[in-house]
């Protein structure tokens, strides 16, 4: 049975500017389903950002509804975790300390062993057994990002937020990142919704990937992804994953309003 | 090696001054009421010791009540500047036009608005000379927080409290203490400057201004050298609190 974790209904949203309401986002309706990985591509500036804090609740839209779990979403929520392309840990505290920062909002009363036990097990998943009492100054752009991905889950959210957090990573690093997220779901399953600018990566990781239209943005195009065989770089090689990424770059070069090489 | 750098190093500067200073004196043949060198200077603390000792007691008590006042409004004007564009807008002129002002020239309007009251006015004074760079770094500060500094505990449904005791304090403290640093140097410009300027003063300025009246060059000096080193041990009580609370934001020498 698969429930409708994320639904999103005709959300319309504008920015007040003082050259007049500038409209992000336009009757966007977008679902995603209980445990299934969204990827969210589109051109720069279409409004990607602004979904992310509307699912977060950290914006209310214009008109529309946004809802988690049947519940309509009003304001933040606990049962979020949110991860950005600048890993925004705190420095000045260890790596450990920062990935237990949402324990100590979301569960203050849950012992001190409890969470860095927790804490430490997320640590090891990610490959970051060891550096847990670094500070985040002495860690490499691709290990502070891995410790960033275990803060915004430690809590065990229903839902991962993801805005490109792999954007400012080199292509290795990314890569091994990928799979990092990958077996992250394996061990621990949730739902996520993941913003990037990078195809590979939606295909790599996504279960649909969604393109959004120019600005103000709305659904142009839904991609269910087929992997061939297992999750592993590899296949981004496979002629099924070249097609996809080609039908998505066809795509994407509509939604910034031009004509798809491929028609021309 | 290390304990030498961090110790021995700075003596032997202030040594290679001393005796820099000395030369000087003794090449252009100087007499003391012109510029007096540094051997001149034991004979005028051996004489006054008690004086020293009771005058730079009553300048350091007034600067760090004054430095701690100016640290706690300071602190909290920054917090309204830094989280109200408003009151920003509306404070910051205001502020640098107090800032502007000499602060020589307030000195008679605090003794005309308390009058006798000496300590008070000089508290007062290391107050008002100090808190604006507090204010502003701290303020500044907190209107720089990256917006997903806050997220990641508002999509928690963090309080605000808790957002600033969690990360826009912290997050400030290097800043803070930066300025700390530089308020400091003010607050003991406003202890002295009323200490000398006023009747009947107290502390190592009315030292100083004593000196001067009963032509005792040495003395003047020693009162100055007397005063750089109360400055040396309050700034490094700074250092050595940062170190404590920010020592974090300090990276490893590479």
């Amino acid at each position: 049975m698969t429930s409708n974790l994320i639904e999103i209904k005709g959300v319309t949203h504008a920015y007040k500017t003082p050259h007049g309401p500038l409209p992000v986002l336009e009757n966007l309706d977008v679902t995603v389903p209980e445990g299934e990985f969204c990827a969210v591509v589109g051109p720069s500036g279409c409004g990607k950002s602004t979904l992310t804090r509307l699912v977060a609740g950290l914006m209310k839209p214009d008109k529309g509804e946004v809802w988690l779990h049947g519940e309509l979403v009003k304001g933040p929520r606990k049962t979020v975790g949110m991860a950005f392309q600048n890993p925004v840990l705190l420095e000045w505290r260890t790596i450990l300390q920062n990935v237990i920062l949402p324990l100590e909002i979301v569960a203050p009363s849950m012992p001190k062993k409890d969470r860095e036990a927790r804490a430490l097990e997320l640590l090891a998943l990610v490959g970051l057994s060891g550096f847990e009492n670094k500070r985040p100054s002495e860690l490499s752009g691709g290990m502070r990002q891995r410790a960033s991905l275990c803060r915004a889950i430690v809590h065990k959210p229903d839902v991962l937020i993801m805005d490109e957090p792999f954007g400012a990573l080199d292509a290795f690093t990314r890569e091994d990142l990928w799979q990092t997220m990958h077996d992250l779901r394996e061990k621990e399953p949730f739902t996520c919704v993941l913003i990037t600018h990078d195809l590979r990566e939606s295909v790599f990781l996504g279960d649909q990937v969604i393109v959004l239209s120019g600005r103000p943005a709305t659904t142009q195009f839904i991609l269910d992804v087929k992997y061939p065989g297992e999750r592993v770089i590899d296949g981004l090689y496979t002629p099924e994953c070249s097609d996809m990424l080609h039908t998505l770059r066809e795509q994407i070069q509509i939604a910034q309003g031009r004509v798809p090489e491929a028609a021309e | 090696m290390n304990l030498f750098q961090k110790i021995g190093v700075p003596l032997a500067a202030i040594v290679v001054f001393l005796i820099l200073w000395e030369l000087l004196v003794w090449a252009n043949g100087w007499p003391d009421y012109v510029m007096a060198s540094p051997s001149d200077l034991p004979k005028a603390y051996s004489k006054f010791w008690n004086l020293f000792l009771i005058g730079s007691w009553q300048t350091l008590w007034r600067t760090v009540a004054g430095l701690m006042i100016a640290v706690l409004f300071g602190t909290l004007l920054g917090m309204i500047m830094g989280f109200s564009r408003i009151a920003r807008d509306a404070l910051y002129p205001l502020l640098v036009g107090f800032n502007a002002i000499p602060k020589a020239t307030l000195v008679p309007v605090l003794a005309l608005l308390f009058i006798g009251q000496h300590n008070f006015n000089t508290v007062m004074m290391a107050f008002m000379i100090s808190f604006f760079p507090i204010a502003v770094s701290v303020g500044i500060g907190l209107s720089t927080l990256e917006p997903e500094y806050r997220d990641i505990l508002r999509s928690l449904g963090a309080s605000r409290y808790t957002i600033f005791t969690k990360i826009a304090l912290p997050k400030t403290l290097p800043e803070f203490f930066g300025a700390l640093k530089v308020a400091v140097t003010l607050a003991f410009i406003g202890t002295n400057l009323v200490e000398i300027v006023s009747p009947h003063g107290r502390g190592l300025g009315a030292l100083f201004l004593s000196a001067q009246t009963n032509s005792n060059y040495p003395l003047m000096f020693a009162v100055l050298i007397a005063l750089a080193v109360l400055g040396i041990i309050l700034y490094y009580a700074v250092v050595y609190l940062e170190r404590t609370f920010a020592g974090w934001a300090e990276r490893p020498a590479t």
